[in-house]
């Protein structure tokens, strides 16, 4: 699936690494393990060069995303409004860390640091769903409503929803 | 030249040397921890760091070349106070274990604590935590202790060219592990233990078999016969601060019966008996159209690399066990029966320079029946822990020689511990094999040395044998390239994978001291040049093995219990 990158770059030239690895990325929405390991040889660098550089740089993904992305705030503002446990919630609730994903594929859950969305702190989103105003006990609601989901919203509107 | 000051001391240095190289040639020491010798400077702990004038910054010297004229401090209050501040964070971010840590009194950061008079904690935070990788059959990593100097990156990238470890993640994440931080058994690693010798701490260290010797010894049905390898005997006294190159031999056998062994036996001897199956197994694959080149097998780092990343290069590799599996084998067939013991009652160890050989004793193909040949491998660095707890005081031990008959070796032996030595003990019988003539001149000095790759070629009786050393996996690649490729003018080659050999094994004892290769590596020749037999075909007590039992080299028996298999891992 992604053997045609190769063809842009010039094989065993090292600069080239980056290039690739956003490429490949592209197409998967993370680097498989299989891609890393070809990409490695292709480059002509140890794997575990090739892995310490993508996991250096936050902009590649080893693990693919879920169906559903959870971005979970942990700003000042919703720090001070106990993000922490929302947080806590959801890993318990869907028994993954932080930038994690979830076997069945459905979740993934990241921490960003302000989703500027501070007048409805503590905050999370869904896809492109804010829900704000987040107690412990909406958690396992919310959660049920996109498990049912197969795809991931593409609503043009985002929607808000305070709890 | 340069001159420069440093220390109101005027220095005179070569252009081109960095600021820590001149002040070390006049004494000045200045503490280094992410610096390595003959590697290109990687400039990461700043502990080196001085001052230099009309420069803002604190300088790090490892990295900075000398100037004409250049002031320099290394021992100023400022300098002294950044140096200590480096070293209060590493400690704080470090494991507090030192009393039951394995480099306990050789660690480089207890050292720096201790040099720079840290006395209290004044720095607290979250400090990492890391599960220790126990996966392999012969190391250990235990992240927690690393800090992060990037020694063994280096070392396994830039000098072994295998590069199984890298720093991985950032920031307070960081760590050196594997590619997704798997077991080391999984991944590229040949478990060569080269970084364990860098490592400035406990982050890298054997696995040890002390525990299960020391079950074996007290195990009153078991026979416990020990050996040891070639290159152990020059670099044990160093870990006794003798001088490098000591030849220990005599204590370390009295030594060894110290600890109750029943026998204390030598790897020399079937080094020797290597040489007999080797030097006929390339004679014959020479006049019989065998896959030539044919490379030596006694190194299972080596091995281990081939079959991980170049299977086709299997057939080319001698069947050979390595010395201490023959030994292992031959006690527990040969020697079980001449002296009535049940071979699964012997328990054999062996002390070898090596880490990759406690991996290699495991391999399943290497046992009779199910037995295995070896029964545990144990350091050089282990065996000075068991004296020590045994209360063994290495210094004032008397001498004692090894038993026999698997205790008798010739000089070619000896040798086997140092790049070059197997392809000279090896000539040096199939000379004799061949031309029916001994050698004029048995040092073959081509041979000899630190060079990467070193080449000669040998005239026997009209026939012409080109043959290759290559000191150091790193330096192996372009002579697979050119055999898979069918180009290679050579009929033997040795592959060693640590540069100097076993004498700088990933078993032997750490310290950074200047030219312990090249000391080391006299001592074996100088036990080789005082040897009266020199040449493995004169071993006596090899020839009676073959006479009561092998028959002859490459006998049936002789493939059943002295050689091996490979497989493609890839
Ligand atoms: S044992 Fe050798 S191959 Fe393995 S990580 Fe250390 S230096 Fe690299
Ligand atoms: S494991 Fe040891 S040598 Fe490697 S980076 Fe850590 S402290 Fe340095
Ligand atoms: S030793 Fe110079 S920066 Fe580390």
């Amino acid at each position: 699936m992604h053997n045609h990158i190769f063809e842009k770059y010039p094989a065993k030239d090292k600069s080239q690494l980056i290039p690739l690895l956003q490429d490949v990325q592209a197409i998967y929405g993370y680097l498989p393990e299989l891609a890393l390991q070809e990409i490695a040889d292709y480059v002509g660098l140890p794997l575990s060069r090739v892995y310490g550089v993508a996991t250096f740089y936050n902009q590649f993904r080893l693990t693919p995303l879920g169906e559903n992305i959870i971005r979970v705030c942990r700003g000042t503002a919703c720090h001070v409004k106990n993000s922490a446990n929302i947080l806590y919630a959801l890993e318990s609730a869907l028994k993954i860390k932080a930038g994690e994903t979830t076997r069945d594929r459905k979740f993934t859950i990241e921490i960003v640091a302000c989703i500027g969305a501070c007048s409805i702190a503590p905050v999370m989103t869904v896809n492109d769903d804010y829900h704000g105003r987040l107690t412990v006990k909406d958690v396992p609601t919310i959660l049920k409503k996109y498990q049912t989901t197969t795809k991931p919203k593409a609503s043009a509107e985002p929607e808000v929803k305070l709890a | 030249m340069v001159q420069l000051t440093i220390n109101n001391i005027k220095v005179n240095a070569e252009a081109g040397m960095t600021i820590l190289d001149a002040a070390k040639s006049v004494g000045i020491s200045i503490p280094t921890l992410c610096h390595l010798k003959n590697l290109f400077p990687s400039g990461a702990c700043r502990i080196c760091s001085v001052e230099v004038e009309g420069m803002r910054g604190l300088i790090p010297s490892c990295a900075y070349p000398v100037n004409e004229g250049m002031v320099v401090e290394t021992n100023t209050p400022r300098v002294r106070s950044a140096r200590k501040t480096i070293v209060e964070l590493l400690v704080e971010n470090h494991p507090q274990d030192c009393l039951i840590c394995v480099r306990n009194k050789n660690c480089e950061l207890q050292n720096l604590s201790e040099q720079y008079g840290l006395r209290e904690h004044r720095y607290s935070g979250e400090s990492k935590e890391h599960a220790i990788d126990v996966s392999s059959a012969s190391m250990e990593r235990d992240p927690a202790k690393c800090i992060l100097c990037g020694r063994c990156v280096r070392v396994c990238h830039e000098v072994q060219h295998i590069g199984a470890i890298d720093f991985t993640n950032r920031g307070f994440n960081t760590i050196v592990t594997t590619p997704y931080n798997k077991g080391l058994n999984i991944s590229d690693c040949i478990l060569c233990g080269q970084c364990i010798l860098v490592c400035p701490t406990a982050a890298l260290r054997e696995k040890s078999a002390l525990k299960d010797v020391a079950n074996a010894l007290k195990n009153k049905n078991k026979y416990t016969i020990v050996q040891v390898a070639p290159a152990v005997r020059a670099t044990l006294g160093e870990e006794y601060n003798m001088p490098l190159g000591t030849d220990v031999t005599g204590q370390m056998v009295t030594g060894l019966r110290r600890l109750g062994f029943k026998k204390v036996f030598d790897t020399n001897f079937s080094a020797d008996l290597t040489i007999m199956e080797e030097a006929t197994e390339l004679i014959h694959r020479i006049q019989n159209g065998g896959s030539l080149p044919m490379f030596t097998s006694c190194c299972p780092g080596w091995v281990k690399y081939a079959e991980h990343n170049r299977p086709e290069i299997l057939p080319h590799i001698s069947t050979c066990k390595s010395p201490h599996e023959m030994e292992g084998a031959v006690l527990k067939t040969y020697y079980a029966k001449k002296m009535g013991l049940k071979p699964e009652d012997i328990y054999v160890v062996s002390v070898m320079p090596c880490t990759v050989k406690k991996y290699e004793s495991a391999r399943g193909e290497l046992a009779e029946q199910t037995m295995a040949d070896v029964d545990a491998v144990i350091t050089t660095r282990e065996l000075v822990r068991f004296f020590k707890m045994a209360g063994i005081d290495f210094d004032d031990l008397p001498q004692d020689s090894f038993d026999n008959p698997l205790g008798e070796s010739t000089g070619a032996a000896a040798i086997f511990g140092t790049s070059g030595g197997v392809m000279e003990a090896a000539l040096r019988t199939a000379y004799f094999k061949i031309s029916g003539k001994e050698l004029d001149n048995l040092d073959l000095e081509a041979v000899r040395g630190l060079d990467n790759v070193k080449e000669a070629s040998i005239d026997i009786n009209g026939l012409t044998v080109n043959i290759a050393v290559v000191n150091g996996i790193g330096n192996v690649g372009p002579i697979l390239d050119d055999v898979a490729a069918g180009k290679s003018k050579y009929h033997f080659i040795e592959v060693m994978t640590c540069p100097g050999r076993c004498i700088n094994g990933g078993g032997q004892p750490i310290h950074q001291k200047q030219d312990k290769v090249v000391k080391r590596m006299k001592a074996l020749y100088q036990i080789d040049a005082n040897m009266k037999l020199r040449k493995s075909h004169d071993n006596e007590s090899v020839k009676t093995l073959y006479k009561e039992f092998f028959i002859e080299p490459n006998s049936h028996k002789a493939h059943e219990i002295l050689h091996t298999e490979y497989f493609d891992r890839k």
